[in-house]
């Protein structure tokens, strides 16, 4: 408890960058994933390549290694004097993204095809039939594994930390410099990120159960 | 034929993405050490005598002889003080040195000694459960650590300081960081100093010292703060790129860390530093380690028994 109490205003700051960061990133990789996904299913072929590659190249490249480039490498060669915390929020969101449009991919998969043929023979266009027909009816099925994705993305934001930006678990490297036991201060930090993740599946519990229809 | 297609493009990406990344880190600390130990014209190593037929009365060094043994905590990431060499796995550097003489003294040869690299967040953890016999690494003495681990020493005196490029003009001292970037390492002690808003410091936190010192080269940052003794090790290892500015800001007294309530051991180990203060090795093992870095030989402090 001392360890908590004593150091309070630095697990706080902590607590607030993963959420802060976590935030961010979720806003990137929902709108690109959204985005990539549409790419994957439409009718042209560029497009669908690109959201293809992305989804290759980022969900297969360690996140560590993502970090690295976005932090040592992007600043060299574009946008130099980008902040720490704009570097590693574009990383954790583009990486995340990749997964999210996976998902949304799967979800709009299980959208019968007579759905959409139906949206087409009215005279809709491939985005109305998307935002109007297939989307909606995919989001009831996305929301179990999109929740998964991003108490994933809370947790994965640790890293960060090794990147300048102030989160949780660098509180921890804090504590164990001024020589505080271990274990209490990773009882801490995991709870404070329990706090997070709960809040999250909550709010995806809630949309859930908004959401439901009989089918 | 599609999915063969973008596996390949995707297969090419990730090693372009690795290429760069790895790219960016050669020219860390190591790849290339001005003058390594042992080399003609630097100075030689001393070497050390292995104690006979030893008996104190602890019971890590007991069970270290029991098990054939001695399992000594230290760094590896660090040029002229803890390095792992690693393709030949050979540590070297004035911490390693330091932890071999007091292991000779115990009667153990290099053979027994079995060497484990302990990150700075998990030394008191490593060294209050056992796992290490006892721990030699740029390791700072003070009353909190006091509390969890028992300190032998101290053998060195260092204190925080800036790396900087050589060159670096309006840097100089602690004074002159206002507004500049300075890097360091989540959660250390000098990372906290230099955060104080009387430095006006812009900070950069990073895992290692290496990438610090990656992003000073590549002009990220304009600094590096941590202890001197460090910084000089870096500066070593980039001939003509890099200079500590020579200013210590903040004392950092190194000790031998080990097992709290091992007081024989913790006797020993002072009086075999003593002893070797006293009989030249250890200034023998400086010239041969930090020494390479043009920092001038300062005697050690006195040892602080309790």
């Amino acid at each position: 408890m001392n360890v908590l109490l004593d150091n309070f205003s630095e697990f706080r700051d902590g607590f607030i960058g993963t959420v802060e960061i976590t935030a961010v990133s979720s806003v990137i990789a929902l709108v690109l994933g959204l985005l990539l996904a549409g790419f994957r299913v439409s009718p042209v072929p560029p497009l669908r390549f690109f959201g293809t590659a992305w989804v290759t190249l980022l969900r297969n490249t360690p996140l560590t290694l993502l970090f690295l480039v976005f932090f040592f490498v992007v600043p060299e060669i574009f946008f130099p004097g980008m902040s720490p915390f704009l570097l590693g929020s574009l990383a954790l969101g583009f990486y995340t993204a990749s997964f999210v449009c996976e998902t949304v991919r799967s979800g709009i998969n299980t959208v019968p095809l007579g759905q959409a043929e139906a949206a087409r023979s009215i005279g809709m266009t491939f985005t109305q039939t998307l935002r109007l027909i297939v989307l909606p009816q995919a989001t009831r099925t996305v929301i179990p594994p999109l929740s998964s994705i991003f108490i994933a993305l809370t947790k994965n934001s640790a890293i960060a930390g090794a990147f300048s930006v102030t989160e949780l678990f660098g509180w921890q490297k804090l504590m164990s410099d001024q020589g505080y036991d271990i274990v209490p201060v990773f009882v801490w930090v995991a709870l404070g990120y329990l706090v997070v993740t709960f809040a999250i599946s909550g709010a995806f519990r809630l949309l859930e159960s908004r959401m439901e229809v009989a089918r | 034929m599609k999915l063969r297609q973008s596996a390949a493009f995707a297969a090419i990406a990730v090693l372009a993405l690795t290429a760069t990344a790895c790219g960016g880190k050669s020219g860390s600390a190591g790849d290339k050490q001005a003058a390594k130990p042992g080399q003609s014209g630097a100075p030689q190593l001393p070497t050390y005598t292995v104690a006979k037929d030893v008996t104190v009365d602890s019971p890590t060094f007991k069970a270290a002889k029991a098990r054939g043994k001695l399992i000594i905590g230290s760094k590896a990431d660090q040029p002229y003080l803890g390095f792992e060499d690693q393709s030949t796995k050979v540590r070297s550097g004035f911490d390693v040195e330091i932890a071999k003489m007091i292991a000779a003294d115990l009667g153990f040869t290099d053979k027994q000694i079995e060497w484990k690299t302990v990150d700075s967040g998990i030394r008191e953890t490593a060294i209050s459960k056992g796992q290490v016999d006892y721990y030699v690494g740029t390791y700072t003495i003070n009353d909190k650590r006091k509390k969890l681990v028992g300190f032998a020493g101290p053998y060195y005196k260092a204190g925080a300081d800036l790396l900087v490029r050589k060159d670096e003009t309006s840097i100089t001292d602690k004074s002159t960081v206002k507004g500049k970037k300075v890097c360091s390492i989540v959660g250390s002690t000098p990372l906290q100093e230099i955060k104080k808003p009387e430095y006006g410091a812009k900070v950069v936190e990073l895992a290692k010292y290496s990438d610090c010192v990656q992003q000073l080269l590549t002009k990220q940052v304009d600094a590096v703060t941590t202890d001197d003794s460090i910084l000089k090790g870096y500066a070593a290892a980039n001939p003509g790129k890099l200079k500590v500015t020579g200013h210590p800001f903040t004392q950092e007294p190194y000790g031998v860390g080990m097992n709290k309530d091992d007081k024989a051991l913790r006797d020993f180990v002072n009086t075999s530093i003593e002893k070797h203060v006293q009989d030249g090795t250890y200034k023998k093992i400086y010239e041969a380690t930090l020494g390479l870095s043009d920092a001038k030989y300062v005697a050690p402090p006195a040892v602080q028994r309790y």
